[in-house]
């Protein structure tokens, strides 16, 4: 099984079935007797709805029900709640507008759900949708975050539209190490705001049985479990163990599909009130408007050094826009996923942050891939980059210097997080050899040579995995564990049932796993079976994001597993006739030491489950186990990405010429996998940086609602990437691993922004980095050298 | 998309008639553009004609140093025709570099044309070579065609049947696309041909027009250096969300010698 086992590129075992357009997405599913809502959503931003007259809709052919969102407050359903409670500097609360399912008598984003009209197809729902009347008045829009605090206030009671106002770290040290540094460079920047993109747009199915009075909801789901929790608990629909919760293929996420929405939310209720299935599925337009978005930060930040160029002290000082709500994770973005990651990879010993959290008018703002982890990384690696340039350093040495060292594990930040091991000059080296960065001047040269410029910008970056210790996250929030759950079946022939609570969307669970349990038992990855995504098969779990899966999902299956073979050694002992000591388990024979005496693992599970020779006196039948597993901490994965880009100074387009990442995951069980991961990463991370730019004008308009506008990054965007991994494995889970999912995405923007300002020299260029706007910045610096 | 009657008539004449009897028709071509704007419900015709049933409209003929190209060819078929690519490889060339594999084979030089979409790359090259476009009715000087943004002169239910192409001596497109649509942000079609240069500019203005400035100065001297002053007036440029007006304006005349650039 040598070529299965761990760190070995197993084929994905899921990509069959995808690649011939055999997933099974919720779109996919047809229920009999199914019909079909629609969402009429606001075409304001901000504005009070007066009447809502559906009667002409009512009357459209096929149209089954239309149902408001003053019904909904009717019948006291929701609002959505945010799952994670921050509080502000002076301790209070952070304040929470209700979030209603659909809006009854106030909408405050473009696309908010006013009202669902229900069908017996697609197309009469949404002939009828255009024929629900709304009245709106309209008021005047608060858009953009840096304006927010003093715009006209969007909920009543909430006053600057502020949600908290938060911090972290020591502020008097900082300010102090600020006063007596001998360099101090500032940086004040916006991280820009995108929109998801998820390849399959957000879908749901509710199925009301009103024999049984069991609700199924199929949805797109990252974490089917928390979607129930959320319906049952908080937003009190139905008991949860009325409630079966199915997400089956999910053709993508990154972060997107955590949450729990209007859309998802009103269906279920309105399958409840009908006793009929309903089936909804956003058109692109509905994805663009009313997907949670990411990013849009606006920053300050301070860095102090000594002559040496040791970092001194850090000071930040960033507004979050989180929209007009907040989404169900949003809270706990520009804060702990954020404020602790500015140390990055460095000795910093002061670091001070506060973030003021603000409503707009625009889309929920929440997680997605990297969640608060790109904003840290791109303004620590940035303003480093900025301190390196004013001070006349290499970037490489500056960063170096002030690197922690492998020696200094664990390691404790001044912004909360103990990182447990690393050794980020061992990644550092590795890229700076795989960029052949000793022959740059050369490669620059010869650019010029062609009238183009060239340049290189470097990325150090460190994020935190592996959501997350339950204790920690509590105190610090969060209003779920964050623990997960695994089972281990083995069958009576020896092929495996491998039970998850997190949950694929691509990341290639199916084969990861498999190998994990598979080459612990000895077996073949074609004889385990992955299965997640469904409340009503599996224990509770908490799902997939935060490159958890495998750090915390993976490390509950190890335990299972581990409880497996251990069980399976005492049939051993009792089949072989000797104790359970002295039975070694090993490439799937149990054998007793130094003798030629075995029982396969075939063997032992069949005698689990036909208990003809067996100790039932003291072991039960069967071969199934399961684990809970809470981290101990936050896993650290890191590594140093490097963007060497070539720029036409005529156009100001940007050729990427190479990047490299080299990343420290810890252990990895299958190199192809994860290499897809930082690949689909990266290419995020340049589409940040170049490309993706979600624009909402003054009125709170979206201007980039479909792909005409929202530029998306395409393969002949992108170089081939070069791609390379160190080890230190992870100090306290069972499997060693520390995440890889967003990594690509967390380290990438910076290392564009720093190549491109290299290239042209320039201090700043804000993403997207646009060729106009990379032309306009070289003709400012050729004026200015004229 | 709203429910809409669905013909596919097998001659010109029927399908012209068709048009006339119909309350609110529209011409099916390879329906890029028309199913979308259907999709997003901007377009709610009552009846569709589709042109796929008609035959001839999809050839390709050369004679006489004219380049026929029948109004329904694909994008495809005008990149990879070895006809066009000998008589104006800048052509297929064009045509190879519109949208991505699944348009070309849908979209049609017809459907381009008559649309005058003003970042649409084909009215670069009609009215960079001086085509003819010819209609159920009669024929048209590309001069007198595009009138403006998504305008052209054809009259309700005039249907173009090809296009006319006069063997140019050389032609070059340079295209700098929208990075998010990939369609023209500004796309410069230069040729030389017996009756001097033209430069036909896309992209840029609301629609397709011909930068006299610049043929005036490449018939004098066709050289990247004639350009090198030229700079196009930024108030009759377009400006949206990936480009302003001013480096519209710019991209024209660097676009404008790379072209040159390609036929020095
Ligand atoms: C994703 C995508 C990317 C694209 N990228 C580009 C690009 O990079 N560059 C570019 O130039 N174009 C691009 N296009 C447009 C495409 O190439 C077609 O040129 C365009 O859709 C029009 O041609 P059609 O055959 O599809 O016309 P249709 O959509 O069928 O028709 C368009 C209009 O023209 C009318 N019409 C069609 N044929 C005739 C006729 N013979 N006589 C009279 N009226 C007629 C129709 O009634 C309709 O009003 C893109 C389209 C898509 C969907």
């Amino acid at each position: 099984m040598v070529e299965q086992s761990i760190g070995k590129s197993v084929l994905r075992k899921e990509d069959m079935r995808f690649i011939t357009g055999k997933g099974q997405y919720t779109d996919d599913i047809n229920l009999r007797g199914q019909t079909y809502g629609y969402f009429v959503r606001s075409p304001y931003a901000h504005a009070d709805i007066g009447d809502i007259d559906v009667s002409a809709a009512a009357g459209m052919p096929g149209v089954i029900a239309v149902l408001t969102g003053k019904q909904v407050a009717e019948d006291e359903i929701g609002g959505l709640p945010c799952g994670w409670m921050i509080h502000s500097k002076d301790g209070s609360e952070m304040k929470q507008p209700h979030h209603p399912v659909m809006a009854g008598s106030k909408v405050n984003y473009v696309g908010e759900p006013v009202a669902l009209v229900i069908a017996d197809s697609f197309v009469e729902a949404k002939n009828a949708a255009e024929m629900v009347d709304v009245d709106y008045m309209e008021r005047d829009a608060v858009v953009y975050a840096e304006t927010a605090q003093s715009a006209p206030i969007i909920h009543e009671g909430i006053s600057a539209n502020t949600c908290y106002e938060w911090e972290l770290g020591e502020k008097d040290a900082t300010e102090a190490a600020l006063a007596s540094a001998a360099h101090v460079t500032n940086y004040e920047f916006t991280n820009n705001r995108l929109i998801p993109n998820a390849m399959e747009p957000r879908a749901a199915i509710a199925d009301f049985n009103t024999a049984t009075e069991d609700l199924t909801l199929y949805t797109t789901s990252q974490n089917p479990h928390l979607v129930r929790l959320i319906m049952t608990a908080f937003i009190q629909l139905a008991p949860e163990h009325k409630l079966r919760v199915i997400a089956p293929d999910v053709g993508g996420g990154f972060g997107s599909k955590i949450f729990v929405y209007s859309e998802e939310t009103a269906l279920a209720w309105a399958s409840m009130k009908l006793g009929i299935p309903i089936k909804w599925t956003a058109e692109r337009s509905e994805s663009f408007l009313a997907d949670a978005h990411g990013r849009d930060h606006v920053t300050t930040a301070h860095l102090a050094m000594d002559e040496e160029g040791h970092f001194l002290g850090l000071k930040v000082k960033t507004t979050a826009n989180m929209g007009a709500y907040l989404s169900t994770f949003a809270s706990s973005v520009p804060t702990y996923l954020y404020g602790t990651l500015l140390a990055g990879q460095y000795k910093t010993p002061n670091i001070y942050v506060e973030v003021d959290a603000v409503f707009t008018n625009t889309a929920p703002v929440d997680a997605y891939r990297g969640a608060g982890r790109p904003e840290a990384t791109f303004l620590l690696e940035r303003i480093v980059e900025l301190a390196a340039r004013e001070t006349g350093r290499d970037p490489v040495e500056l960063r170096r210097i002030n690197m922690i060292q492998p020696s200094e594990f664990p390691y404790q930040t001044p912004v909360a997080l103990e990182y447990d091991t690393g050794d980020y000059e061992a990644s550092l080296n590795r890229a700076l050899k795989m960029a052949d960065y000793d022959t740059f001047g050369e490669r620059k040269a010869a650019s010029e040579a062609k009238g183009k410029l060239r340049g290189i910008g470097f990325s150090c970056y460190i994020e935190a995995c592996g959501l997350a210790p339950s204790q920690v996250a509590g105190q610090l929030g969060a209003g779920v564990g964050l623990w997960e759950s695994g089972e281990v079946r083995v069958n009576p022939t020896g092929s495996v049932t491998v039970l998850t609570g997190t949950h694929s969307h691509g990341q290639g669970h199916e084969t990861t796993f498999a190998q994990l349990v598979a080459s612990r038992f000895g077996i073949s990855v074609d004889d385990v079976e992955v299965v997640h995504g469904d409340t009503g098969k599996l224990d509770f779990g908490l799902g997939t994001y935060g490159s958890r899966s495998l750090a915390v999902g993976g490390s509950a299956l190890s335990k299972a597993a581990d409880k497996v073979v251990e069980k399976g050694r005492l049939i051993a002992a009792h089949l072989l006739d000797t104790d359970a000591d002295k039975i070694d388990f090993d490439d799937g024979e149990y054998r007793v030491r130094d003798s030629n005496q075995a029982k396969t693992f075939q063997e032992i599970a069949f005698a689990a489950y036909v208990p003809h020779d067996y100790p039932l006196e003291e072991l039960e039948p069967g071969l199934a186990e399961k684990a809970f597993y809470d981290p101990g901490n936050f896993t650290y994965p890191a590594g140093t990405h490097i963007c060497e880009v070539e720029i036409d100074p005529e156009t100001g387009v940007v050729e990427i010429d190479r990047f490299i990442a080299v990343d420290d995951f810890g252990t990895v069980i299958n190199p192809m996998i994860v290499e897809g991961q930082v690949h689909g990463g990266i290419a995020q991370g340049i589409g940040q940086a170049l490309l993706e730019g979600c624009v909402y004008d003054e009125t709170g308009q979206l201007q980039t609602g479909s792909y005409m506008d929202y530029c998306m990054p395409r393969a002949d965007d992108l170089p081939s990437f070069a791609v390379g991994l160190t080890s230190t494995p992870c100090t306290h889970n069972p499997v060693g691993a520390k995440g890889c999912g967003e990594a690509g995405a967390i380290g990438s923007p910076p290392a564009v922004i720093n190549a491109i300002t290299d290239a042209i020299g320039v201090r700043d260029i804000p993403m997207p980095a646009t060729p106009e706007k990379i032309w306009r910045a070289i003709a400012s610096t050729t004026r200015s050298a004229a | 998309m709203y429910d809409f009657n669905y013909h596919k008539p097998s001659s010109i004449d029927e399908a012209v008639a068709l048009f006339i009897d119909l309350e609110d028709a529209v011409y099916l071509a390879g329906g890029h553009t028309l199913l979308p704007s259907l999709k997003l419900r901007l377009a709610a015709p009552t009846d569709v004609i589709d042109l796929a049933g008609i035959p001839g409209l999809g050839d390709i003929d050369y004679a006489g140093d004219d380049l026929t190209i029948g109004a329904l060819t694909a994008h495809d078929d005008v990149a990879t025709s070895p006809v066009v690519q000998s008589v104006i490889p800048a052509l297929s060339a064009l045509a190879a570099g519109i949208g991505d594999a699944q348009v070309r084979n849908r979209g049609t030089i017809g459907g381009s044309v008559a649309n005058s979409d003003p970042a649409a790359d084909y009215p670069a090259a009609v009215l960079g070579l001086d085509a003819t476009l010819v209609t159920n009715q009669r024929s048209i000087a590309v001069d007198e065609f595009f009138t403006g943004m998504f305008e052209t002169v054809l009259e309700e239910g005039e249907l173009l049947t090809a296009i006319r192409f006069p063997k140019p001596e050389a032609a070059a497109y340079v295209k700098y696309p929208n990075p998010a649509s990939r369609y023209a942000t500004v796309g410069v079609f230069i040729a030389r041909t017996t009756k001097g240069v033209r430069v036909a500019i896309t992209g840029a203005a609301p629609s397709v027009f011909r930068a006299t400035e610049m043929e005036a100065a490449l018939n004098v001297d066709f050289s990247e250096n004639a350009l090198a002053g030229i700079s196009l007036d930024a108030d009759m440029m377009n400006e949206d969300l990936h480009a302003s007006a001013e480096y519209r304006a710019h991209l024209c005349t660097v676009m404008a010698r790379r072209a040159v650039a390609q036929l020095s």
